[in-house]
């Protein structure tokens, strides 16, 4: 390792961090969701400067593109003004002090202890590289990290397609969803970008897809491109028809979920291992439940981004024509 | 001393500003802006970590537990929304306090 | 040792830099959002676009040369349509374009 990369990467962590409290601090909430999203981006220089290109995918597209986008729609509906200040209510001088003490020289001692330990923490082994390389052959895939993800912890990645559904229900029970634009104000120039976009997205999602069996990439990713393909669709103005917002569009949110818990049905009644595929089968296996998780990913972040359970759109009823009359 | 520990170090700076914020600003996007840093110094520690080696290689299981982890990230910050559109329109406030003047109005 | 493709592209990525820097400058000292997106989007393109032919000339296949050349168009097509965006909006919100006072 070079000077010059140690440079770099102090001043890449300096950077960062500078970033954070800066971007926490600023007045303008509208200013701190654009820096939360140069933020996220140079994040992911920060993870493949760590050797992560997964991770690095994974954030610019669903660190700082989805989440940023999911913010600034949260501000347009919250605003940006701190309303309901705390009542100052009588406190005596210890509780006074408490909060001063807690912030200033509690949470400072700890990050001090934290890094000194970080500093002075020893190399013990080289973690499970060995352990992944060794059962590598059996995984079914060449990718280290898309065989820890689907196969050697298959459990962590099937739990969390269980998470986002459950996230996605509890959004759907609170709210409905909401479309950002009306449709006859959707700039000329934006459908020109989807008409040019969306097929190069699926087209990309659909490689990134299959390219995670041999080096970075895999379902989330795909599946977070797709999203992003969803979203901008949403943006021109096109909706899911009334007919496939009931059974289809429940079975597209689902189908990661499902075909995951399937593959733990089958592999739990064959081997009494729940998740645990059989060497031939393997690598066909992790390619159906990716295409099935990819497609569930898609559909789920794109309805996480619309805030709500789906409504069909209005037709005027008969008050508004009598209004508009 | 390496890069690995220079980045766990600012992860943990991350955590720690992120901490910081999240108990000292009341305004409950800022909050889910806060728990979004903190969430990435963690993530940042985790991978760092798991790259220190002698040999080059870097360890894939917590790069796939962070891959996870981002995802669960992104459910939190957008139920989290919700849960605070629904307070705004239910209080009118964009805190978690509920004075008896805003409730009474 | 350098050899003459590396010496052509350090001095595109050098060629690169007064691009970057004169899109920052015009970002932070411009007087007016349209003036400050021009300089951006533009000078920006540019370099980059120098970038990418440095990177092009390092690549090992065809193929890595034409994805370069596909992030660069996708590059252009994404900073002029959001600047349009930007611009439009700001339009409609009664933002007038600065004159030489």
């Amino acid at each position: 390792m070079t000077g010059a990369q140690t440079l770099f990467d102090g001043l890449l962590v300096l950077l960062l961090v500078i970033l954070a409290w800066v971007l926490l601090a600023s007045k303008d909430l509208f200013r701190a969701i654009v820096l939360f999203i140069s933020f996220g981006l140079l994040l992911a220089l920060a993870w493949l400067r760590l050797k992560a290109p997964d991770i690095a995918l994974a954030e610019a597209i669903i660190g700082a593109g989805i989440t940023g986008a999911l913010l600034l729609v949260g501000l347009g509906r919250l605003g940006s003004a701190v309303r309901c200040r705390p009542l100052p209510v009588r406190t005596t001088p210890l509780q006074r002090l408490s909060a001063p003490l807690l912030v200033g020289l509690l949470l400072p001692s700890i990050a001090a202890v934290v890094l000194v330990e970080l500093f002075t923490l020893p190399i013990v082994a080289s973690g499970q590289i060995k352990l992944v390389a060794a059962h590598l052959e059996h995984a079914g895939v060449d990718h280290p990290v898309t065989a820890v993800l689907l196969n050697f912890r298959g459990y962590d990645t099937f739990l969390e397609m269980g998470v986002l559904l459950l996230a996605v229900l509890s959004i759907w029970s609170l709210d409905r969803a909401r479309h950002p634009f009306a449709r006859d104000q959707i700039p000329a120039a934006l459908l020109t970008l989807q008409r040019l976009l969306l097929p190069l997205l699926i087209l990309v999602a659909g490689y990134i897809l299959q390219r995670g069996a041999q080096g970075p990439g895999g379902a989330f990713q795909a599946g977070a491109l797709l999203a992003a393909g969803i979203i901008l669709a949403a943006l021109c103005g096109h909706r899911l028809p009334p007919g496939h917002q009931g059974l289809l569009l429940r079975l597209a949110l689902s189908c990661g979920f499902t075909t995951f818990l399937l593959a733990a049905a089958v592999t739990l009644a064959r081997s009494g291992v729940p998740l645990l595929y059989p060497e031939h089968l393997a690598g066909s296996l992790i390619l159906l439940i990716e295409i099935a998780a990819t497609f569930s990913i898609a559909f789920l972040l794109a309805a996480a981004m619309a805030g709500g359970h789906p409504v069909p759109e209005a037709k005027p009823t008969a008050i508004d024509e009598r209004k508009s009359a | 001393m390496s890069v690995s520990v220079l980045y766990a170090g600012g992860g943990t700076l991350l955590f720690f500003i992120g901490l910081h914020a999240l108990l000292v600003y009341p305004h409950l996007l800022r909050k889910i802006l806060a728990a979004n840093i903190m969430g990435s110094g963690v993530f940042m520690v985790f991978v760092a970590l798991g790259a220190r080696s002698s040999d080059g290689v870097t360890d894939p299981v917590p790069q796939a537990m962070v891959l996870t982890g981002i995802v669960v990230s992104l459910c939190f910050t957008a139920v989290a929304l919700v849960l605070a559109v629904r307070i705004h329109r239910l209080t009118g406030c964009t805190t978690f306090v509920q004075d008896q003047e805003a409730a009474g109005d | 040792m350098m050899s003459l493709i590396d010496l052509f592209s350090g001095a595109l990525i050098l060629a690169s830099l007064p691009f970057f820097v004169a899109g920052t400058l015009g970002l932070l000292r411009f007087p007016d959002l349209y003036c400050r997106l021009h300089a951006l989007t533009k000078a920006d393109n540019l370099g980059l676009g120098l970038v990418v032919l440095a990177l092009m000339l390092q690549a090992q296949s065809w193929l890595q040369v034409l994805r370069l050349l596909l992030i660069w168009l996708l590059v252009l097509i994404a900073g002029a349509t959001v600047a349009h965006l930007i611009a439009r909006k700001a339009l409609a919100a009664g933002h007038r374009p600065w004159r030489r006072p």
